[in-house]
């Protein structure tokens, strides 16, 4: 479903440039499980955010579902990244203006659903992370725990193909890092395909396969680097 | 598919109520301005009106005839040319032209009006029996000046009401001889009340025939000379008819300068559109100074809120959509200080009606239109530079921001 040949990602710094990713190749299967893990610094959120086409390969193929996207112009990418990824944050990045249930109909409210459909649906992700209890309050009064599960709710509400997750876990304590990663690994044994870039090598021992970066480039042995699951 | 309008309005309607204050004092800096132009553009309506109604009190047929030219800065005989004075037979020639209705030969002066052992200093009118007609005012006791021939001295006066009062107190003055200088007067009226007239108190007054007038005062030629037409349409060709005619008895010189009512109002409404105009402008600057409120408060927001920017990238929330989403707020809040100060500018005209009866004031709607048009134009004006920043962040960037 995902796949990058020959990806490298270079910034222009002062005179020099920086290799953020160097000749990265990778491909991920629908509905798996996959660990984006190594030292910060090492170029996992630019890997991750080239996948969430937030970001543009500046040489290399990244195909999604069969299409070339490195090159789409920025509409099309936008268009990726409201129906067919979903995003987690470290810091949630809810608007503390709005309810969890506010904040979980937005990417409906931009894609121009009808409200009552939006509420149905904000209701039902809510439920799926088991927070609809919760659905009137504020961030402000949610605990962190269930702040990244009303995220969760929010990424996954517009049924995308891949819910990319940037340290998820990285802002809280032991027992909501594993109440959070619950949900997510319940979303995937439902189907749901899963890139989680960590530097926890406890939180990437549960996924089905763990990549290493090391300095931009992928490391560990090719078998690793190419998707075993038949989607 | 992109987002119904509604729905966006929506959403810049809550971020707008996020930050109350931010946005309540960027919605006041507008509000003020709008309230300025408001208040002052009424204030200048107002006294225009004020203007326009005290003359046309006396009909907008009116045209007046004064002695001197303009150009020659009315001073007679300067250039040693054979300046003619405007006489009371001038003054009757014209009443005898087609197309006049009525006319008051003038020659005024000022004088100490006694009865008894009291007096008062007030303006004293020569004029003839045609004045009511022409001014519009009845007598309230007794009759106005009979009809006498132009020139003609008469020892009659007709009182103000408010010089009556003064001298006579509840008593009635009809029958009554009163001295002004050295002529002894028989009060043969008192005028109803009329009211000032930009400041002169017309019930102030005493009215003596004319040739009484130019007597006492020692005049050789009337002030003035007021013609009343019987259509406005007619008044240009009679304008025309009275110069002709001036000029001839002038010995074709044109020694006189004819006002026409209208003329004068058209004088009037334009200073006074030209003052209004300039205190409208400056209050217009308080618009600006609101607009460049309104453009740090989004400046600002801008810079707060780059993490939701990032989010609402990340969510598939194209540039531009985040640009007229900003865009929106900045109008919504100029627009929001458009309508409260207009409210407030209102609010206060109708608390100054309480306070103080007599301030002209009438509110131009096409002021009222116009600033808030202005206010829209101020937002979309103010929004623009935050709203590119806000469409030209990088997502990951923004993401980042927290």
């Amino acid at each position: 479903m995902i796949g990058l040949q020959g990806v490298w990602r270079t910034y222009p710094m002062g005179e020099g440039v920086v290799h953020a990713l160097r000749d990265v190749s990778l491909s991920i299967a629908a509905g798996e499980y996959v660990a984006l893990i190594g030292p910060s610094g090492s170029g996992k959120s630019t890997l991750l955010h080239i996948l969430g086409c937030l970001d543009r390969p500046t040489q290399g193929r990244y195909s999604f579902e069969g299409r070339e996207v490195g090159s789409l112009p920025d509409g099309e990418r936008s268009l990726l990244r409201r129906n067919r990824i979903g995003f987690v944050f470290q810091f949630f990045h809810l608007l503390p203006r709005l309810t969890a249930q506010g904040n979980v109909e937005l990417p409906m409210l931009f894609g121009g659903i009808a409200r009552d459909e939006r509420r149905e649906r904000a209701t039902r992700a809510l439920a799926s992370v088991g927070l609809l209890p919760r659905a009137g309050h504020r961030p402000d009064q949610l605990s962190g725990g269930e702040r990244q599960r009303a995220a969760i709710a929010r990424a996954v509400v517009m049924n995308p193909a891949v819910l990319l997750a940037d340290e998820p876990t990285g802002n809280l304590d032991r027992a909501s890092a594993q109440e959070v990663m619950g949900v997510l690994e319940a979303m995937n044994r439902q189907g749901l395909t899963l890139v989680v870039v960590t530097h926890d090598p406890v939180l990437a021992g549960h996924a089905q396969r763990v990549v290493h970066l090391t300095d931009g480039a992928l490391s560990g042995p090719p078998e690793v680097l190419t998707s075993t699951v038949e989607a | 598919m992109a987002a119904p309008s509604s729905e966006l309005f929506r959403f810049v309607l809550g971020a707008v109520a996020g930050h109350r204050l931010r946005s309540s004092l960027s919605v006041l800096g507008v509000g003020i301005g709008v309230a300025a132009v408001v208040l002052l553009s009424s204030l200048g309506e107002g006294t225009r009106q004020y203007i326009v109604s005290q003359f046309s009190q006396f009909g907008t047929n009116l045209m007046a005839i004064n002695p001197g030219k303009v150009k020659t800065m009315g001073i007679p005989g300067v250039f040693g040319g054979t300046t003619h004075q405007l006489t009371p037979e001038d003054a009757g020639s014209l009443r005898r032209l087609p197309g006049v209705d009525a006319m008051i030969p003038v020659a005024m002066g000022q004088g100490r009006v006694e009865f008894g052992g009291r007096g008062r200093s007030v303006y004293i009118y020569g004029v003839n029996h045609e004045l009511p007609r022409v001014w519009g005012v009845g007598t309230a006791q007794g009759s106005f000046l009979p009809p006498l021939d132009s020139g003609r001295r008469a020892s009659l006066t007709v009182l103000g009401p408010k010089l009556a009062r003064e001298i006579f107190g509840t008593a009635s003055p009809l029958g009554q001889r009163v001295r002004i200088g050295s002529e002894s007067l028989v009060v043969i009226g008192v005028m109803e009340p009329k009211g000032q007239l930009l400041g002169f108190d017309l019930d102030d007054t005493a009215y003596i025939p004319v040739g009484t007038a130019m007597g006492l005062f020692n005049l050789s030629e009337l002030q003035e000379i007021d013609l009343l037409a019987s259509s406005s349409e007619g008044i240009p060709a009679l304008v025309a008819q009275v110069r002709a005619a001036l000029m001839a008895r002038h010995r074709g010189e044109e020694d006189f300068t004819i006002t026409t009512q209208t003329e004068m109002l058209d004088v009037f409404g334009r200073v006074i559109g030209i003052v209004t105009l300039a205190v409208t402008a400056i209050a217009g600057i308080s618009l600006v100074v609101g607009a460049v409120g309104i453009l740090t408060v989004m400046w600002i927001s801008v810079h707060e809120r780059t993490a939701e920017i990032g989010l609402l990238r990340a969510l598939g929330v194209e540039g531009s959509t985040v640009q007229a989403l900003f865009l929106l707020e900045a109008i919504l809040l100029a627009a929001g200080g458009g309508v409260a100060g207009l409210a407030f500018g209102l609010l206060v005209q109708a608390l100054l009606r309480l306070i103080v009866p007599g301030l002209p004031l009438a509110t131009p709607p096409e002021a009222v239109v116009a600033a808030l048009v202005m206010t829209l134009g101020v937002g979309a004006a103010a929004g623009v530079l935050p709203a590119r920043k806000a469409a030209s962040l990088d997502p990951i960037e923004a993401l980042r921001a927290e």
